[in-house]
């Protein structure tokens, strides 16, 4: 395999391999750490390649695996908390703030879930993987995405409706 | 779209049960402008999910292998180990022989200034000898 054959099969989906180590490890250092070994490990081992099923399933796999190593380790202690800065230059300044708040806002939800939910909400969705594919890369069974999802998504709402009533009620 | 529908998919979006199509429509109608009042604050959980999905990582993927420095360090610490076993091992007992030696130097020289003068008392005691033999003739003689 050429280094372009490999490049152009993992292109698709390596920015959702940095999103979802990301979601785990919050820093973008970190994640672009991640997302850079594990293609390494991939290239290292493309010998092995064609023999994977679903190439995109197995690599979320190993970038989950890997960012739960991570935050196992020792070096764990130096991970940084890093926010985005959401750019949307079409709105208003003062109602960019606002929105700027609210989507950081729900960030800072997501990364209070515990990490099985935050893992299952971001594959669905923010990739809008199907629950085949979700339980496949999380060693999950379907229904057990299912309940995860559930209740990722109750929590949030209770916060968000929390949040959104402050001061009124 | 009718809202009594957007409702349901609600529902059903928070028991898990919406497919990808029924959370595409929930997503388009949350980034639309006309959103009803009481789920509003839904909108910004789906803004943040389109939002989310467009991030992309920022540095270029190289595939080869980025230099370990590292595993130096290892070399390094093994060589730093050996040389203190070493030390530890030959360097530390010379100075305790060195320190023997002086010591018995040392006490040599002080025993040897101790006989020397001790010496030089025996020869004055020597006259008492002279004083013993004188007295023992004129007593002798007395008898």
């Amino acid at each position: 395999m050429t280094q372009t054959a490999f490049l152009n099969l993992v292109l698709p989906f390596k920015d959702k391999m940095y999103r979802l180590a990301k979601r785990l490890l919050v820093s973008n250092e970190e994640a672009e750490d991640a997302t850079q070994e594990i293609l390494l490990k991939l290239w290292t081992n493309k010998i092995k390649i064609g023999g994977y099923k679903n190439t995109e399933a197995f690599a979320m796999t190993m970038t989950k695996n890997y960012c739960f190593d991570r935050l196992k380790s020792k070096q764990a202690q130096n991970l940084r908390i890093v926010h985005n800065n959401y750019k949307d230059e079409t709105t208003a300044l003062q109602k960019q703030i606002e929105q700027q708040d609210s989507l950081a806002w729900v960030e800072k939800l997501m990364q209070q879930l515990p990490s099985q939910q935050r893992l299952v909400m971001q594959l669905r969705d923010i990739e809008q993987y199907e629950f085949s594919d979700i339980a496949k890369v999380l060693e999950m069974k379907e229904t057990a995405v299912r309940v995860n999802l559930s209740r990722a998504r109750k929590t949030i709402r209770e916060q968000l409706i929390k949040k959104h009533n402050y001061g009124i009620k | 779209m009718e809202l009594n529908n957007i409702d349901k998919l609600i529902e059903k979006y928070l028991e898990a049960e919406t497919s990808i199509v029924e959370e595409k429509e929930l997503r388009s109608y949350f980034s639309s402008k006309n959103v009803a009042p009481h789920l509003e604050q839904y909108k910004y959980l789906f803004e943040y999910f389109i939002i989310a999905e467009n991030e992309t990582m920022p540095k270029t993927v190289s595939l080869k292998p980025r230099k370990n420095y590292y595993k130096w360090f290892t070399v390094a610490a093994s060589f730093v180990l050996a040389f203190g076993f070493y030390t530890y091992n030959h360097v530390k007992p010379n100075t305790q022989e060195e320190e023997a030696l002086l010591a018995y130097y040392q006490t040599k020289k002080a025993l040897q200034l101790v006989s020397n003068n001790f010496n030089i008392g025996a020869q004055k005691v020597g006259y008492l000898n002279e004083f013993e033999s004188t007295k023992n003739q004129i007593f002798k003689s007395n008898k």
